[in-house]
């Protein structure tokens, strides 16, 4: 499978202080990669960087083999990349449907036209609770919802990679097993790449199918998903010690 | 009862006129988080393109076009020099020291407010100015015991009709969505694809522009003119945009309204030299107890 995304020894630093030491790792087209790592790790630090919202000390950064360089940070969207970052950040004072159509603002090919009702459609059929809730300000929604609307906004351009940062972060069990669930089914029947990155581990190898464990700006560890829910040091360090069938590793892929 | 309907469409009259430039500092602050001082001599400096246009031009402009024309010709020209200049201003003033934090950027607004004022000087000479009422129409509409000029209410009517469209443009379209997007969050607007620059591109010459438009306004209402009346215009039109919550498109122009019908109110009812002074009370309590301004809410979640 061709990469669509190649990271190669990058560097990222906040003034003297270094956030990636170096981080190599690849997505293939229609994969899906699980970046973990506690608070601190240099996670949202990497998506920020393939977004370009960060500018990296040295390293590179190819999209299907093209210098990430070439795309100024807002043209990125019609490469087909959706970042839907940390914490949501949709826009509080904007209504629901406004932040769908901010979604696709970059995207000449889908001026509110037919396509992007369609997909807009299929969006409500995903979350329906955003279509109840489609004249509403933003800001007024719960975390779940905004986190719905957040990755809502990111499918609307119809992209072909998404970086997805943290979207279990601070939802109840349910709702991140909702979110989960609807992340599996973009990537499975959409064939979207994926790259999510997670503090949830346990959920994130069982929906990924590899996984690299991030350190204070390192990849300490990286494997594929069932090998790394049996490591013992995974275990230890992020799954709580939990038992997992090991069994399932085969039936896995 | 007359003297309060007389009132009351000044106040409008010159309440359009503070919420206009009141909309220029609101969407600039909006975007940037930046204060433009500089922002009552652009006013000034429109004032001063309409006077050239209609001096300058007075046997040919109006010859030619005739009196409406030839006010016409004269906002236009103000919309379009002021709003490069607003660019121009943004390039040369700001854009060197967005990074170096908000105070030099207040610094150089004030320096830029200066350079402005003291060019006017320089160009147009230190005394007042006059937009003589030969280039103006002298019509009266007469209702009642009331006279009003023709010309204050096509002012008016303007005014308003400008401040409609950018209530559309901001709060109805697309590209409204994304100004109001970029000015909430500028990371997560850029990863929608929304080109920062193009919105700072955008408000930086749209602002003036209005503010331009509003500086036209005033000489064609108030005939006199002069190179610093922009300091004072700019701290009212500022109150404005304070009372009606910075940052608030309909709130700017809300508050300028309302700032308009007060200071006529109070002119008309109590006292024409202290009215000012009355303003600026206003400025201070809006301070104190309301800092968020009458339509604030929206505004604090924004910031």
């Amino acid at each position: 499978m061709a990469a669509v995304l190649q990271v190669e020894t990058l560097f990222v630093s906040y003034g003297a202080v270094e956030a990636l030491k170096g981080i190599s790792l690849e997505l293939d087209e229609g994969d899906i990669v699980a970046v973990l790592g506690s608070n601190g790790a240099g996670k949202t630090t990497l998506l920020k960087s393939i977004s370009r919202l960060l500018v990296p000390r040295s390293g590179s950064i190819r999209l299907r083999g093209a210098d990430i360089n070439k795309f100024a940070p807002y043209q990125l969207i019609q490469q087909g990349i959706a970042h839907v970052p940390e914490g949501r950040k949709v826009f509080a004072t904007l209504t629901v449907e406004e932040n769908l159509r901010m979604g696709v603002f970059g995207v000449r090919t889908m001026a509110p036209g037919k396509e992007y009702k369609k997909t807009r459609e299929w969006i409500f059929r995903l979350f329906p609770r955003l279509l109840e809730r489609r004249k509403q300000l933003a800001g007024t929604l719960s975390g779940g919802e905004q986190q719905m609307l957040a990755i809502g906004r990111g499918l609307i351009s119809k992209p072909s990679l998404m970086l997805l940062d943290e979207p279990s972060l601070g939802l109840a069990p349910v709702i991140a097993q909702e979110i989960f669930r609807v992340i599996r089914q973009i990537h499975q029947e959409e064939k979207v790449s994926i790259l999510l990155v997670e503090q949830n581990a346990r959920k994130a190898l069982g929906l990924a199918r590899y996984g690299y464990i991030l350190e204070t700006g390192k990849i300490a560890i990286q494997g594929e998903a069932c090998d790394l829910r049996n490591d013992e040091r995974v275990k230890a360090a992020y799954l709580g010690g939990a038992k997992v069938n090991i069994s399932a590793c085969g039936s896995m892929s | 009862m007359d003297t309060l309907i007389q009132q009351l469409i000044n106040g409008l009259t010159i309440g359009s006129f503070y919420a206009l430039v009141a909309l220029g500092y609101s969407m600039v602050y909006g975007v940037m988080k930046l204060i433009n001082f500089a922002h009552g001599d652009l006013f000034t400096l429109g004032s001063y393109i309409g006077y050239t246009v209609l001096v300058v031009g007075a046997s040919w402009v109006t010859a030619t076009f005739g009196i409406w024309g030839g006010m016409a010709i004269a906002l236009v020209a103000a919309m379009i020099g002021i709003g490069v200049a607003g660019l121009v201003m943004e390039r040369i003033a700001y854009r060197p020291v967005y990074k170096a934090g908000r105070l030099p950027l207040v610094v150089s607004a004030l320096g830029m407010s200066f350079v402005i004022s003291q060019g006017i000087m320089a160009i147009w000479g230190p005394n007042p100015q006059a937009y003589l009422s030969g280039w103006t129409p002298k019509d009266f509409l007469q209702f009642g015991n009331i006279r009003v000029p023709v010309l204050q209410i096509a002012i008016l009517v303007l005014a308003l009709g400008l401040m409609a469209l950018i209530y559309w443009l901001v709060e109805r379209t697309t590209f409204g969505a994304a100004i109001r997007a970029a000015a909430q969050d500028r990371d997560t607007a850029t990863l929608m694809g929304i080109n920062f620059n193009l919105i700072i591109f955008f408000v930086f010459a749209l602002g003036p522009a209005l503010g331009g438009m509003a500086g036209v306004m005033q000489g064609l209402k108030y005939t006199r003119i002069s190179f610093n009346m922009g300091w004072l215009y700019g701290l009212k039109a500022f109150t404005a945009t304070i009372l009606g919550g910075i940052g608030n498109i309909p709130g700017a122009m809300i508050g300028g309204l309302l700032l308009g019908v007060m200071e006529a109110l109070f002119e008309g009812y109590v006292s024409g030299a202290w009215k000012d002074v009355f303003i600026f009370l206003i400025l201070i309590l809006v301070l104190i107890w309301r800092p968020t301004g009458l339509f604030g809410e929206k505004t604090a979640e924004k910031v």
